[in-house]
């Protein structure tokens, strides 16, 4: 059975997850490499904190020892899964 | 002349870096608790324990080598010598946060590989005990193979070791760079190595977390930015009554102690109706600016900044801009240049370009003393419910006009003159910290000392020139002319005044616009001057410039006056570093163009309406 990942856009708030994978081209290039940046890869733990303006605006996530904010639409490039 | 050594402070925003740099050197650049708040290269003097000078560069953070934006590539060009600093630093100082190893021991790992001489500070290792963290910078130390200090900067702690250890790197040659590696090879091996130097790690307490769950709440966060924002404008009228007291008495004091000593005549009207009149009607209005310079020092160095911007992102967004660009936005409320300064941070050329282009419709601190004069003669101060100023409200209503005024700019620049694709918003949230009393004095003092050479300097030369010019020539003796009206200032304030007469302006607005590019608070000041010459009973001070700003305007006239400084064509200083950032007058041109258009047409619908409603 394959596993199925969820989007870190829609993922459940305050919940351990780990990054499964990352669509590095649905990205625009400067976006991939700020979130390279950030120490976004696969195999690191995030953590989804906290979500502006029900539905739309920026996330909030941990992602290894620091909070960063992204957009949705780059969020919905990173796929997660619990734990 | 041998060159004394550059040594550079790079590291991720937020390490500390300019803390270091002022704690090494002694001195006085801005710290804050925010990416983006060193937009270019500072250089400071530093003395090695043998006594050879090095010359300290602190440069802007930066996650890598390989820059996003215009602030980050002056950190590439200054540490691999590009871009017109042909001089390589011949050490690096690599600030890293130690709460934060996994990330900050990365960019660490691709300058440490340049292969120059180099040292670690491991910054707010203090901050990182009180997260419960215990690190062993000797095993960073052996494993990196460059020394390790610990450092407090902010406290002075470490900084005789990192001196010390400076001092035995200086001299030492350079080995050949080591091959770049991909940042993910690199972000591994940063992630061992910190493991390996946390030596425990036990759960601290998360304030930060418990702030941020309310900051950050969908409703709360923007009902909390908007009341900060509000108790910000309030505070600026209520703190500041008693201070402008102080100062207006003394300056009836110097006035009285002028005239008693300096018989009637020319220096007695230069100095009294000149110099006092005009200087003191702008002096006034410090405490003000000091409230607001507070409050906006206090949000820097918190790490709130951040997080309004994160929560102006969506409404950003809709504007074409992205959050990022709030931060400028709200440093322009204190001052337009350091706020167009730091657009330098943001990515996309086409977003800086239209920040830019709308940072002076944040009303400045300059553009207070209009608007409090204005507001204090035509508003009445009264309560409402009780305990909201009326005055303090309608404050906040300008600012609010101010910034509504701006996002409408920015669609229509997004849509037009600066079309292109929208960039995204991607930022760090730094750890929320206690603002260091330290560091806010000296962000007031600065503030204070700037506040009062402009007021020595422009404002005192503008205000006496505009006295000549309203004090000759006198007209013939039983002339029905009055003295303004006779004088070459006059004249041409009439000939202005057809031009604004239609969105209601009089001769005194007229008069006052002209100088008022030199600085916007000069407006007071030459509406100060014009009516101590004309005023023949001797008064003089805030007081009865109010009573007589009462009989001559009306209150549409007022309001119209109080809407073009919403839009107000800015001063030459906003004008010559848009200049400067946008490499040519086309854009600064640009925006004059369309702030006074703006300003014109917004001052006119303010009077004509205000007419209309019968006020």
């Amino acid at each position: 059975m394959a596993t199925t990942f969820d989007s870190l856009a829609t993922f459940p708030r305050q919940t351990r997850a780990t990054v499964a994978t990352i669509d590095w081209a649905a990205l625009q290039a400067p976006e991939a490499r700020r979130l390279r940046e950030f120490g976004f890869e696969e195999g690191v733990g995030v953590e989804v904190l906290h979500r502006s303006f029900l539905g739309s605006g920026p996330i909030a996530c941990r992602v290894g020892r620091m909070t960063v904010a992204i957009r949705r639409t780059v969020a919905a490039a990173i796929q997660v899964s619990r734990g | 002349m041998n060159l004394a050594p550059l040594v550079a402070l790079v590291g991720n925003p937020n390490a500390g870096k300019s803390a270091l740099f002022n704690a090494l050197t002694g001195a006085r650049q801005k710290v804050g608790n925010y990416p983006g708040v060193t937009v270019e290269r500072h250089s400071g003097r530093l003395a090695l324990d043998d006594g050879r000078p090095v010359e300290l560069v602190d440069l802007p953070g930066t996650y890598s080598l390989d820059p996003s934006s215009a602030d980050e590539r002056v950190t590439r060009d200054v540490v691999t010598g590009q871009g017109g600093y042909e001089r390589t630093p011949d050490a690096l100082v690599v600030v890293i946060d130690a709460a934060n190893l996994d990330n900050h021991l990365r960019f660490a790992l691709q300058l440490i590989a340049l292969g120059r001489p180099t040292v670690i500070a491991l910054n707010m290792i203090d901050l990182a005990e009180r997260d419960g963290l215990t690190l062993d910078p000797a095993v960073l130390a052996r494993e990196l193979g460059v020394p390790v200090v610990p450092t407090v900067a902010v406290r002075r702690r470490g900084l005789d070791e990192l001196r010390a250890a400076l001092t035995g790197l200086i001299g030492t040659a350079a080995t050949p760079p080591a091959p770049e590696e991909e940042i993910a090879v690199l972000q591994k091996r940063a992630r061992a190595l910190s493991r390996a130097a946390v030596v425990s790690e036990t759960p601290g307490r998360r304030w930060g977390a418990a702030l941020d769950a309310v900051a950050l709440h969908p409703l709360f966060g923007p009902v909390i930015l908007l009341a900060l924002l509000f108790v910000m404008f309030q505070a600026v009228f209520a703190w500041s009554e008693a201070p402008i007291g102080w100062i207006e008495a003394g300056f009836a004091a110097l006035e009285t102690f002028v005239t008693t000593l300096i018989p009637d005549g020319f220096i007695q009207s230069l100095l009294t109706q000149g110099l006092i009149a005009g200087v003191g009607a702008v002096i006034v209005f410090l405490p003000q600016i000091l409230i607001l310079f507070l409050f906006i020092l206090v949000l820097e160095a918190s790490g709130y900044m951040v997080r309004a911007a994160f929560l102006m992102d969506r409404m950003m967004a809709r504007v074409g801009l992205s959050g990022r660009a709030f931060i400028p936005l709200l440093s322009s409320f204190a001052c337009a240049v350091p706020g167009i300064m730091a657009t330098r941070s943001i990515e996309d050329e086409k977003d800086r370009l239209t920040t830019i282009l709308i940072a002076p419709l944040m009303t400045c601190s300059a553009r207070l003393p209009v608007y409090t004069i204005i507001i204090g003669a035509f508003i009445p101060n009264r309560l409402l419910g009780g305990w909201v100023g009326l005055q303090g409200l309608v404050l906040f209503g300008l600012y609010v006009l101010g910034i509504l005024g701006a996002f409408v700019a920015a669609l229509v620049l997004r849509r037009t003159v600066t079309k292109g694709a929208s960039s995204g918003f991607m930022m760090e949230m730094p750890k929320y910290q206690w603002p260091q009393p330290r560091d806010v004095l000296i962000g007031l003092w600065t503030r204070v000392e700037i506040f009062l050479k402009r007021a020595g300097t422009t404002i005192a030369l503008t205000t006496i020139v505009l006295w000549a010019l309203l004090s000759y020539p006198t007209p013939p003796a039983g002339s029905p002319v009055s003295q303004v009206d006779y004088s070459v200032a006059g004249r041409i304030a009439n000939g202005v005044e057809v031009i604004v007469r239609p969105i209601g302006f009089n001769r005194d607005i007229a008069l006052a616009l002209i100088p008022a590019m030199a600085a916007r608070e000069v407006a007071v000041a030459a509406i100060g001057t014009v009516y101590a010459i004309d005023d023949t009973e001797g008064e003089s001070g805030q007081r009865s410039m109010v009573d007589k700003l009462r009989h001559r305007w009306s209150l549409p006239t007022a309001l119209a006056f109080l809407m073009w400084f919403v839009f107000a064509p800015q001063c030459i200083s906003t004008i010559a570093v848009t200049r400067r950032e946008t490499n040519g007058w086309k854009w600064p041109a640009f925006m004059v163009g369309y702030l006074f258009a703006a300003a014109y047409i917004a001052a006119g619908i303010t009077y004509w309406a205000s007419v209309a409603l019968g006020l």
